[in-house]
């Protein structure tokens, strides 16, 4: 059975008296371990795609199914809890907490799951071990560059030890040596077995993502736009090559 | 989230912003000093009220004084006799429910005047010697007159210590007690012995400021030395009454100070009498009525004053007091916690993104609203610890400066009061902001910027 299964999962939005169809009847399986980059034009609903399914929003229609939970009728609170212990999110514009230094952001998570503190202490600091940044623990976010502000993201997204990592743009406010890192970075983590999805505009990205899945207009599109998903970039060749994980279907 | 957690979280904000956390707190610091202000101040004066009407001599007691006729009977104006002794004789056998009488005549505008100096004591009366227990007087020195001087209408006198302060020097002046006993004064004219001396009548707080000044060094004074009019006048103003006393015996007063009246019964003043039993005040006023009135063959020349009326008036000088008092307070915790509630949707609105994040990472909606409410009762707690010490330094500044003499008291009562209400205030004022913050949806808020 896949990780998560989307059956014709839509969503829509009302704006004034206008429809607007972000996802129609999307259907969709993620299967554990899988790293795919959902890619599309900005407006496709990728945005959405990512939100429902890292339930941060409820569709509007159809079935999803996290890991044996059908959370598409879940209360705010169960996503809140699914949110908290089986997902973890990376942003572009990193999100971290200003006031509190790096240990304490990457505790975050474990504050709402009821860790006990020698354990969120421990579980942080190997978070941090894993990105690199175990010396940077009591360093405000804006003492440190982009690259480490996204590293400390994907420690906190790590800490919780979540099933599916979703990375929104995680690359997008970084310059592409540094931006370079972070996907080696994610790229470490799907080969130790993690599953991650990147959302993305950009072809660089996709290119490294053994599966990809393209949304146009809500929908999942049939054919992969092959320069929008990188595929002509000898980089890609190299890690599907090697990889030989599924491609999009 | 547990919490501790959500109280350091709010002790973090606090630090995050001192300035803000500190203008915020303000309001909660003004209410709650006010508060325990307010009741310290309300307390003093209840107490001092208290001692004075235990040293007026309680509330056992009425005071029957002369009145004018009553309309209806206007036309038997000529035929009043006033109060006169033979009502207190008639009194003293026939009311058994009062165990005391004791009939007073003053001296109207007395003048007393000994070593060259002059004073004008609030009392000089004429009376028998069952006044000392009438007004709780104590004699410190000498004796106090008897019935035989009153018989005898022997020319002596009992005074308090203002008129020995004023006529022989006070013992902080002189540096020491003086007692004028044998010394002969002058009232109105007429010579007297002294022959007894009262203690010295002051309420705790006096007592406690004259010992205090005792033990400082006395700084040398040169030069003139001037009145500045309210100087000599503290202190609450039964014990200044008592002090100012000067009684003689009623005989005496008769024969010698009131002469215009010597031959015919002479006219009383006031009758003080004293009960047995408190809870049949009614019963007694009634029994002396119908005494009185037989005496006074059915005219009403008389009236009853009793302490109870001076007991209510303090009750609802208090109440009103309190009332008062306890709106200002009340008011100024109100503007308090519209000021948390004002600074706490302002933050919110600046921390959008932040309950975004920690939505995202798996905060509830109950934990957000949690927190945001704890951070509010952290800030309204702190508040009110700090007005709690503020309340302490302002009683202090309102003891210098009020008028009145009575040492404000802080009670436990008003101060965890004042704190509980200014924990109710931080909640209430949290309330709003944290339903605001907790119904943020993850990915507008995220989104915010």
């Amino acid at each position: 059975m896949a990780l998560v299964e989307l059956r014709d999962v839509t969503k829509i939005y009302r704006l004034g008296g206008e429809e607007i169809r972000a996802l129609d009847g999307v259907t969709l399986d993620i299967h554990a371990g899988d790293f795919i980059s959902i890619i599309g034009p900005s407006g496709s609903g990728k945005s959405t795609l990512m939100h429902i399914l890292g339930c941060l929003d409820s569709p509007t229609g159809g079935t999803i199914c996290l890991d044996g939970t059908m959370i598409h009728d879940a209360t705010p609170r169960q996503l809140a809890q699914i949110r908290n212990r089986q997902i973890g999110f990376v942003f572009q514009f990193f999100n971290l907490l200003p006031k509190f230094n790096v240990l304490q952001n990457v505790e975050l998570p474990m504050l709402y799951s009821g860790t006990p503190g020698r354990e969120r202490h421990e579980r942080a600091m190997e978070a941090l071990k894993q990105v690199g940044l175990q010396d940077r623990s009591k360093h405000r976010p804006s003492q440190l560059s982009g690259g480490q502000q996204q590293r400390v993201a994907i420690a906190r997204a790590l800490v919780n030890n979540p099933k599916i990592i979703f990375a929104d743009e995680p690359t997008g406010n970084l310059d592409s040596h540094t931006g370079e890192r972070i996907l080696e970075l994610f790229h470490t983590l799907s080969q130790q077995g993690r599953t991650i999805i990147l959302v993305t505009h950009d072809p660089e990205i996709a290119a490294v993502t053994p599966r990809r899945i393209e949304i146009r207009d809500g929908k999942i599109a049939d054919k992969i736009d092959e320069k929008l998903a990188g595929l002509d970039r000898p980089i890609a060749r190299q890690v599907g090559a090697g990889g030989g994980l599924p491609q999009a279907s | 989230m547990n919490l501790l957690n959500a109280i350091l979280i709010g002790f973090k904000e606090i630090q995050a912003h001192k300035f803000r956390s500190v203008l915020t707190m303000l309001g909660i610091i003004l209410g709650v000093s006010s508060l325990v202000a307010m009741s310290a101040l309300v307390k003093g004066m209840e107490v001092g009220a208290t001692e004075a009407l235990v040293a007026i001599g309680g509330l056992q007691k009425f005071r029957i004084e002369p009145q004018a006729v009553p309309i209806e009977q206007r036309h038997l104006r000529d035929q009043a006799v006033g109060l006169k002794l033979q009502d207190v004789w008639a009194l003293s056998h026939n009311a058994y429910l009062i165990t005391n009488i004791s009939p007073e005549m003053q001296i109207p505008r007395p003048t007393i005047s000994a070593n060259g100096k002059n004073s004008r004591p609030w009392i000089c009366a004429g009376a028998w010697p069952v006044v000392l227990e009438m007004y709780e007087h104590e004699i410190a020195h000498g004796r106090m007159f008897n019935q035989l001087d009153d018989e005898m209408a022997r020319s002596v006198c009992v005074i308090g210590t203002t008129l020995r302060d004023e006529l022989f020097g006070s013992p902080e002046e002189t540096g020491e007690e003086i007692v004028p006993l044998g010394e002969t004064i002058n009232i109105n004219g007429q010579a007297f012995t002294i022959i007894g001396m009262f203690k010295h009548y002051e309420s705790e707080q006096e007592r406690r400021e004259r010992e205090w000044a005792a033990a400082q060094p006395r700084e040398l004074r040169t030069g003139p030395t001037r009145n500045r009019g309210r100087g000599g006048q503290r202190g609450n103003f039964v014990f200044r009454l008592k002090n100012n006393s000067v009684y003689v015996p009623l005989n005496t007063a008769r024969l010698k100070l009131l002469s215009g009246t010597a031959g015919t019964e002479p006219t009383l003043t006031s009758i003080e009498v004293q009960l047995v039993d408190v809870t049949r005040m009614n019963q007694a006023i009634q029994q002396v009525r119908n005494v009185m009135m037989s005496t006074h063959k059915g005219i009403e020349d008389f009236q009853f004053r009793t302490q109870e009326e001076w007991a209510e008036n303090i009750n609802t000088f208090i109440r009103n007091a309190r009332l008062s008092g306890g709106t200002i307070a009340a008011i100024s915790l109100l503007v308090g916690g519209i000021g948390i509630m004002n600074i706490m949707l302002a933050s919110i609105s600046g921390r959008i993104r932040e309950i975004g994040i920690r939505k995202a990472v798996g905060a509830t909606t109950s934990d957000v609203f949690i927190q945001i409410l704890i951070e509010s009762v952290v800030v309204a707690i702190l508040g009110g610890l700090v007005g709690l010490l503020a309340s302490w330094g302002l009683v202090q500044v309102i003891g210098q400066i009020s008028p009145t003499e009575n040492e404000p008291i802080i009670t436990a009562t008003a101060l965890a009061i004042a704190f509980s209400f200014s924990v109710i205030v931080g909640i209430l004022a949290g309330l709003l902001p944290a339903v605001k913050a907790a119904r943020l949806h993850p990915i507008g808020a995220l989104r915010y910027e």
